[in-house]
């Protein structure tokens, strides 16, 4: 009888560690997406506009799109490095500039996280500054 | 009911109301051009400003930190520059020569600088001196401070006026409601100082305690545009406001224009942060743009060889990608006309010694334009 109730409370704490750890990483992703959208307001807005809607063919629209969805890592790359040259969004050529934003690795995260969850965006997989380090020129 | 019916009406009325503006009333017509282009320099990512050497070689400024000398065709990397804080909208900004180089040799850049209080940023001024493709004598004439993270609004442009006087623009770096109407802080400013950096004892501020005494103007948001009027040697400025009002100003000493108490402009949700656009003590705009384009890049033809746009003022469109050729009749815009349309976001735009345009478009180069014969 005891050692069933130590079993239960063992498996019991397993699991509110586990719920906490979930906990502290959607808190950890929501906080990055909260920083990251006062870098988004910094330093995209002005071109991007304010609902990720862009400038038809001078700036790419990030709601909704197909280029930030599906390359995730040209995506970031294109924020840490800057972006020339042509590129498709929804079907639409852009050849333009985006100059290197002299962002740290952490805000590219986070303004990576905001982008990539608002707008009608979807992004499961929250973007770390590890990830952002990783990617080289 | 009715009253739940006047409720959705009185609330459709106030958010409408807050994305109410009056669209600039002379729209920019594109008609047959009567010109042709030339790149003369390619392979350049953000042309911010350039500037022509005695012997018709280019001086040109890339946003990312290089200075690059033309001659011939033949590209040099100029070596000797001060540290450049590249962050946001901030890098190595704008380039002009002393009005006496050819005797003296000093040459003026803006650029972001970390250097003094505090994290971050600010615009510096800096003159230097030419020598074998490198920068000699450097001396920094002017730092705005504190320095910011902000990534907004560092302004840059460098022109003298007949005087000798060095005028430069310094936006509010992103500090809306703090910097442009407070004389004690930098940004939201239009400067003038001696060319050895000086500032000139009958400036506007400086009996004001406390001010920054090189302010010449303030109110301003972000120009990115200023050029000397061939004709009358005054001072004009364009800068960008928020979602719409776009300005042009004469600069006159000790004016507040406005920002951010007036404005034709409204913030880029939608919403507004003034109700009004004027005010007694404030200056209007020669001229506002209602879209913005986001100017950049100022000059007034005085040329000949354009006889048609004698005068006109000529200001780039990052926005909608061409140049924007103003004609005025007794201080007004009467007409706008696109020029170089879809060529890329203009940058920069200079009356060459040669009397022709040339334009810094981005991912293009510098682009020349010749009236068709």
């Amino acid at each position: 009888m005891k050692y069933r109730l130590f079993y239960v409370l063992c498996i019991c704490s397993g699991l509110i560690t586990q719920a906490q750890k979930e906990v502290e990483k959607k808190s950890s992703f929501a906080k990055s997406i909260e920083e990251g959208q006062f870098i988004y307001e910094d330093f995209c807005m002005n071109c991007h506009l304010t609902n990720g809607e862009g400038v038809a063919k001078t700036f790419p629209p990030l709601a909704k799109s197909d280029y930030l969805m599906n390359k995730r890592e040209l995506s970031i790359k294109a924020i840490k490095f800057g972006q020339k040259g042509e590129i498709v969004v929804n079907g639409v050529k852009y050849n333009n500039v985006m100059a290197p934003l002299g962002l740290t690795d952490q805000e590219i995260a986070d303004v990576m996280n905001y982008i990539t969850t608002s707008w009608g965006n979807i992004n499961k997989k929250m973007v770390t500054k590890a990830e952002v380090s990783a990617i080289e020129q | 009911m009715k009253h739940f019916t006047s409720i959705c009406i009185a609330i459709m009325i106030t958010f409408t109301a807050c994305a109410q503006q009056t669209e600039s009333t002379i729209k920019a017509e594109a008609p047959p051009q009567k010109y042709e282009s030339e790149v003369v320099v390619s392979g350049l990512s953000i042309p911010w400003g350039f500037t022509f050497l005695p012997d018709n070689s280019m001086l040109i400024t890339e946003k990312a930190g290089e200075l690059i000398h033309v001659k011939d065709g033949k590209k040099t990397v100029i070596e000797g520059l001060p540290d450049i804080y590249v962050r946001g909208q901030g890098g190595l900004l704008d380039i002009e020569l002393h009005p006496d180089y050819k005797k003296n040799g000093w040459l003026y850049f803006s650029y972001a600088s970390a250097e003094g209080e505090g994290q971050g940023g600010n615009t510096a001024i800096m003159r230097a001196k030419l020598v074998d493709a490198k920068l000699t004598e450097k001396q920094l004439l002017y730092k705005a401070g504190p320095n910011t993270r902000r990534g907004q609004h560092f302004g840059s442009r460098i022109v003298f006026d007949n005087n000798g006087y060095l005028f430069f623009s310094i936006g509010d770096r992103g500090n809306r409601d703090v910097n442009p109407q407070d004389m004690t802080k930098d940004g939201g400013k239009i400067y003038r100082i001696h060319d050895d950096g000086r500032i000139p004892k009958d400036n506007p501020f400086v009996a004001s305690e406390g001010a920054k005494t090189a302010a010449y103007s303030y109110g301003h948001r972000n120009p990115q545009g200023m050029t000397k009027d061939p004709k009358t040697g005054a001072i004009w400025t364009n800068e960008h406001g928020p979602r719409g009002g776009d300005e042009i100003n004469i600069i006159k000493p000790g004016k507040n224009y406005g920002w951010p108490i007036i404005s034709y402009g409204i913030n880029y949700s939608g919403t507004t942060f003034t109700d009004i656009t004027a005010k007694e003590g404030m200056e209007q705009p020669l001229f506002y743009w209602v879209p913005s384009i986001a100017p950049s890049g100022m000059a007034i033809v005085d040329s000949n060889k354009y006889p048609a746009w004698k005068g006109n003022v000529l200001v780039g469109s990052l926005k909608f990608q061409y140049l924007e050729r103003l004609e005025l009749k007794k201080g007004k815009v009467v007409k706008r006309e696109k020029v170089l349309e879809g060529m890329g976001r203009v940058r920069s735009v200079k009356q060459g010694p040669d009397g022709f345009i040339y334009v810094g478009i981005e991912n293009v180069g510098i682009v020349k334009i010749i009236p068709s014969k």
